[in-house]
Formats: C-alpha cells, structure tokens, sequence
C-alpha cells in the first residue's frame, strides 16, 4: 500500500501531473476497495443474523435476555455465594463466574511460584538438579492439558482410597475420594474483627513500602521493609488473639457413615482442575523466568557481587529488575492462557461459566444468548487482566526506553 | 530463543560426577535428596511396567498380577487409535496416518520449502479425507461420525493449519495495511479470536452454527468443529505471519515499488517468499499448540484420540487400569509433539546462525 516511498514521490513531485493523478487514482480506489469490504463484511452479518433469526422464530426461541430473569431449576455443585436451584439464570450464571475466577486466581498465584522455581532450577549448574527441571518442562509441554485433568481427576478418584479410609494428616486434613476436607473457621464476631485486622495490616504494609521506597530513593536511606512487613503481618494478628482476645473456631471435619461432615471441601474436580492447570501453566512460565534470566548478561553479576553486593541484593536489585522486564509481557499472556483453559472444567464436570452457561443453553436453547455471555465475559476477563498486566509492566520498563 | 544456556564451570564437573554433585553442602543436600528419590522411584517403576506386568489376558489377570495391565492396550488399542471406525476398513485411517506421516517428513527438508508445499498439504488433505469417507472407488461409505482416533486428531489439526493459512496471510497483510477499514477489520478478527477460549468456539460451533445457516441446510459435527478450528486458529497464525512479514527490512519493499511493481505483485514476488521462510519455525509451534488443543473437541462429542482412549476406558471391567490407557495416548501425544519442538528449534538455531535466511 502507499508506504513512506509513496509519500516521498508525492512530496517531491508535486508539480508532476502525471503522478498525483496516479495518487489520485490510488487513493479512489482505496476509499472503494474499503467500501467494498465493508459493504461485504456487512451482508455476510446481515445474512447470518437474517438466517438466525428466522431460524430461531421457527424454533419459537424467544430472542433477548430476558431468561436470565427466569428459574434456573438446576443444581450447581459447587458455589461461593448462595445459591439453590430456584435461583435466577442470572444468579446461576453469576455463580459459575465466581467459580471461573476462583480456580483463575488461585491458580495463577500457585502456578506463578512453582514457574520461577523450576526456571531457576533449569539453570542450575547442579545437573541433577537441572536435569529434572527439564524433563518436568519437556514432558508437560508435550501432552495436552486435557488428558493431564484426566489423568489427575482419575487419580484422584479411582485410586485415592474412600472417605472410611481417607489418608488422615493430624486429624485435620484427611484426603479422600471425595476430595480434601479441611477445618473451616466458623463466621462469629471474632473471625471478623481477625479478617479486619489481617486487612489492616496488608494496607499498613503497603503503605510502609511505598514510603520507604521513596525515602530510599530520596535519601538513600535504606529501610528493613522485609523485616518490617513480616513484623506488621505476624504481629498484627498475634497482638489481637493476645491483647484483644479474639479466638478463631473452626469447624473439624468428622467422619459420620459413609462420608465426611462438617468442614470445608476441596472438591475432587477443583483439586484436578486446579492441579493441572497449576502444573501445565508452572512448566510454561519455567521457560519463561529461564530465558528472563539468561538475557540479563552475567557481567552484570559479577559486577554486582565485585561491588560488593550480596547475593541477596544481587538477586533482587541487578538481576531481577532485568530480567523482569523480559518476563512480564510473556508471562501475562501465559496467566490469559490459565484463564482461558480454565474452561476445560467442563469436561471433568467443575461447573465454571462454561459449563453453566451449557445447561442453560441445552435448558432454554437460548445459543445465542449463552454464547455471548462467554465470549463477551472472557473478552472482559482478557481486557482487564492486559490492562492490569501492562500497568505492571510499565512500572518496571525503564524510563525513557520506548516500548 | 537464545540456545540453552552452559552451566558455568560445568567442565571439570562434568568430568567428576562425585565432585559435580557434591560442590557444596547445599549441592550435596539437594543430590541426596534426587538421587534417593530417584533410587525409589526407578525399581518400582520397573516393578510395575515390566516385572509384575501382564502382556495379556483379562482384567482379572491383571487384578491378580498387581503391575501394569499392558493386556488392556493389546484388547483396546484399535479402538484408542482409530476410534469406532469399521473394523475391516481400518486399513483406510492407517493409510491416511502413513500419508500424513509422509507429509511430515517431506515438510521437514527447507530444500521442499517451496509453494508447491502449501499445494501438497492440501491435497494431501482432499486424499485422506476421500480415504476415510469412502464411497467412490469402490470403497464402503464410512460417514464421519464414526471417524475416530489419532487419523481425527491429524486431520483437525492438519486442516486447521493449513485451511486457516490462506485467511492467516490475508488477515497479517490487513493489519499491515494502510486502509484504516480493513486495518481495523483485521486487528478486531484477530483480537476477538485471541480473546475467547477454544472451548467456547466449539461450543459456538456445535450451537450457533446451525443457526447462521438457512433453513432446511444443515452441515455435521465434524466439519462445524473443523469451522471453528479453523477461524480459531487463523487469528493466531495471523500474528505469526505478521513476525514474518515484520522482519523484512522496509528497503525490500523500497525496491520493490521503485521496480513499479503494484501491491500484490510486490507480495507475491519480494515479499511473501522471505517472510513465509520466516514464519515456518512459529508455524510448527502453532502446529503443536493445535495438534494438542484438538483434543477439546471431546467437548462436543467427537472420538478424536484423547476421547476414543476415555471410550476404551469407559469399559467398567478395564476402568481401573487408567494409567496404563493415558500413558499410551501421551505416548502418541509426545512422540509428535517432542519431535516436532525439538524440529522447530534445531530450525530456530540454523535460523539465528545463518543470520536469518534458512
């Protein structure tokens, strides 16, 4: 199309008839190619929407959202917010979201620590060590996600043994397979005023990093923010059982027949779909951190640790700025990938969007609808978790190096 | 991607394993550490996969013997591979992995990097697909919901790379392009596409396709999941082609509109042959990506070879002998996967050391 040797041509040649009536000619017939492909794009949307309504009017679907305001009548295993079967499409939908976001979550902050583990363990000079890293990498790269849920949700449930002879871990946790119950803190007083202070501490902790990385940067004062944070977030909470007295109880799961009651559950599909995200996302994000780490040149190190810096400080304040700046980018669209693949939780039954919105869609017929629900949620999901991630990035970008 | 890195004062190490694995205490603790688990691991699986297993017989030889029950992939393994495809025509899906298997190798010469490449995949497809349906040549008509196993896999992803290139090319070309329209068309295909999970393009493909088309018209399961594929994968192929096209230096393009050459002729002639060169490594790794993601068709009900292993195993009498069923189908899985990144980046390294021509 007309580059900058067009432009320059135009430019230079200006009197020249000749040309600006070619340029002329070009630039019509590009305002009528584009008009073209508009016109194109349009009739083929108008075509299809045209066949989807007729078909959906012989069908008698009802077009529009207003099912989601109807009863749901079908029940959700698994919900962090209330919800029972005479609850709204809308609620329903709203409870799968949640669940989407849960094991998103959890899972990036889980996947995220296992990745620089083994990134780091692959450039171990120990080839033991090294070795192993690699293999964990190659072989989960290889296989499809899918058949790693499989093969865990099987684990979990085939070979795991029955709650009667569930694998007891101090009386507290015991693994079944029915999942892994687990003591769950009672809602009272106590365990608000405790959550309150637990939050108190993570703002004052921020607060107090944010002030002396600037007096650092002002002064050049160091301060002991590590020793400090861990001080306000052990303590915080310690003063309170102390000084305020409160007291967390939890509830301790107990075997009563056949299963377990009382407690929280870990149910045998998050776990699995939980574990093989985890574990697929850790060995990604691996190749990640190793190539951050290689780019940053090793005369950087010995430079740091000839100045006398320790290893620590090495670590934190030569190679990690460095090298963070090549992971960031690759590492958000590896949390996008986790988000995504997420929704193969239908195929081992963890009831995410996807999946819930599925049995609205066989319930109802309303395709249309439920489609663009999730697409326009993981659209959502995907702008949001971008923008956040390019913020971070920009933080950590150097100044005045265009990117 | 720079080459794995050398361990530094690996040398001497390398030679001496005892001073390698034991340069420091922490080196020592985290050697034990392996090596004793390793030292526990390897005989039991041995134990497991060799000594106690059972090569054949029923389930309740296998119960019995307490190893791996490897009978279960001698009585299953026509199933896993070729799904429910008519046992005395399996001979077709064999032959349509044999052809594909050729295609690989061929693929992998940079001498065959050749226009005619794209032409031989195509209709290569065209052939297999006519192998697995039938009905002409006297071959017995197989519809294609009996269609199963690793032929499905590689057909869905096979096709799916190569029947997304076409609209990949022109979608990288439309988001280079100085028409804002069709600039902007682009960059909204590509990045709605990138946006949405596969499961959900299925599930639009299995519920929603149906529906765009006119009454009394009606296309099967397998192609609407081809569909979807399809469009799915070409976003992604999309930016791999815009890579390549992004590496040619503006000079060539310079030279090419000072020969006069118009816009296509500019591609087809300068451009596209260098850049396409470039985007081969990517493209084998959206190779892989597709051939692993195709499994999710296990979604909407199709016996590719991730579904057609589960089938075998729904048998209740072989229930338990789970391990031995998915290790068999990663072994498929890894065995075109590895070679094929290990392909991929033996081209990235002749690629960085012939200095960008392959």
């Amino acid at each position: 199309m007309p580059c900058r040797f067009d432009k320059e041509i135009g430019m230079e040649g200006r009197s020249n008839g000749l040309i600006e009536k070619g340029r002329g000619g070009e630039q019509r017939r590009a305002v009528l190619y584009q008009l073209l492909l508009v016109a194109v794009v349009s009739l083929l949307a108008w075509v299809l929407v045209r066949n989807t309504l007729d078909n959906l009017h012989a069908r008698h679907i009802a077009t529009g959202f207003d099912f989601l305001g109807r009863e749901a009548s079908f029940g959700i295993s698994e919900h962090l917010i209330d919800y029972a079967p005479t609850d709204s499409y809308f609620r329903a939908f709203l409870v799968g979201l949640l669940n989407t976001i849960a094991v998103a979550l959890l899972g990036i902050a889980l996947a995220t620590p296992l990745g620089v583990v083994v990134g780091v363990a692959r450039l171990s000079a120990n080839r033991l060590v090294s070795g192993c890293a690699g293999f964990y990498v190659e072989l989960v790269r290889s296989l499809p996600l899918l058949l790693q849920l499989f093969f865990w949700y099987q684990l979990i449930t085939e070979s795991l043994p029955g709650p009667r002879q569930a694998i007891d871990l101090f009386h507290l946790l015991f693994i079944s397979n029915r999942g892994l119950k687990l003591p769950a803190p009672l809602g009272t007083a106590d365990l608000t005023g405790m959550l309150l202070i637990v939050t108190l501490a993570v703002i004052a902790s921020v607060l107090l990093a944010v002030w002396a990385r600037r007096r650092r940067e002002e002064t050049g004062r160091p301060f002991p923010t590590f020793f400090a944070v861990t001080l306000l977030i052990l303590g915080l909470p310690l003063l309170g059982y102390g000084v305020c007295g409160l007291r967390l109880s939890f509830e301790i799961p107990v075997l009563q027949g056949f299963n377990f009651s009382g407690g929280a559950t870990v149910t045998p599909e998050f776990a699995a779909l939980l574990m093989g995200l985890v574990i697929y996302t850790a060995a990604f994000i691996a190749e990640i951190v190793r190539a951050g780490i290689v780019a940053v040149p090793p005369g950087q190190i010995e430079a740091a640790l000839s100045l006398g810096l320790s290893r620590f400080l090495t670590l934190r304040l030569v190679l990690l700025p460095q090298s963070l700046r090549v992971i960031v980018p690759p590492l958000t669209s590896q949390y996008l990938n986790l988000t995504k693949n997420s929704t193969l939780a239908v195929a081992i039954g963890y009831p995410d969007l996807v999946s819930v919105a599925n049995t609205a869609i066989n319930q109802t017929g309303q395709a249309v609808e439920g489609v663009v629900i999730i697409m326009l949620v993981y659209l959502l999901v995907s702008l949001a978790l971008s923008a956040a991630m390019n913020r971070y990035n920009q933080h950590i970008t150097l100044p005045g190096r265009g990117r | 991607m720079p080459a794995p890195p050398k361990a530094i004062g690996l040398n001497q190490g390398w030679l001496n394993w005892g001073r390698h694995l034991f340069a420091s205490p922490g080196h020592a603790l985290l050697s034990l550490l392996i090596l004793g688990g390793l030292a526990k691991i390897v005989p039991s699986l041995i134990e497991w996969g060799l000594v106690k297993a059972v090569w054949s017989g029923g389930p309740a030889d296998c119960r019995a013997a307490g190893g791996a029950c490897w009978a279960f992939v001698g009585e299953k393994f026509r199933l896993i591979l070729f799904g429910i495809y008519p046992h005395d025509q399996q001979w077709r899906p064999s032959l349509a992995i044999v052809l594909f298997l050729a295609m690989l190798l061929v693929s992998a010469n940079p001498k065959f990097w050749r226009r005619w490449l794209f032409w031989m995949w195509a209709s290569g497809l065209v052939v297999s697909a006519l192998l697995m349906w039938g009905g002409i040549a006297g071959l017995p008509f197989v519809a294609d919901d009996r269609w199963g196993g690793l032929p499905l896999t590689l057909i869905l992803s096979t096709a799916g790379i190569v029947l997304s290139f076409p609209l990949a090319l022109l979608l990288a070309l439309g988001r280079r392009s100085s028409l804002p329209a069709l600039r902007s068309l682009s960059i909204a295909y590509i990045e709605f596409w990138r946006g949405v999970p596969l499961v959900s393009v299925l599930f639009m493909a299995s519920v929603m396709f149906p529906l765009f088309l006119p009454e009394g018209i009606s296309i099967d399961k397998l192609l609407r999941a081809q569909l979807g594929i399809i469009l799915f994968t070409a976003a992604y192929l999309a930016e791999n082609v815009r890579g390549g096209l992004q590496a040619i230096p503006v000079g060539q393009s310079d030279a090419a509109d000072a020969l006069g050459l118009g816009y296509w002729q500019k591609m087809r002639l300068v451009i596209l042959p260098q850049a396409l060169r470039l985007v081969i490594p990517p493209l084998v790794g959206q190779f892989i990506t597709t051939f692993k993601d195709t499994s999710l068709v296990v979604v909407i009900g199709l016996y590719d070879l991730l579904s057609s292993t589960k089938m075998a195993l729904s048998d209740p009498q072989w229930r338990a002998f789970y391990v031995e069923g998915y290790l068999v189908a990663a072994a498929i899985y890894f065995l075109f996967t590895h070679l094929m990144s290990r392909y991929s980046r033996y081209l990235e390294r002749r690629l960085a050391s012939s200095g960008g021509s392959v």
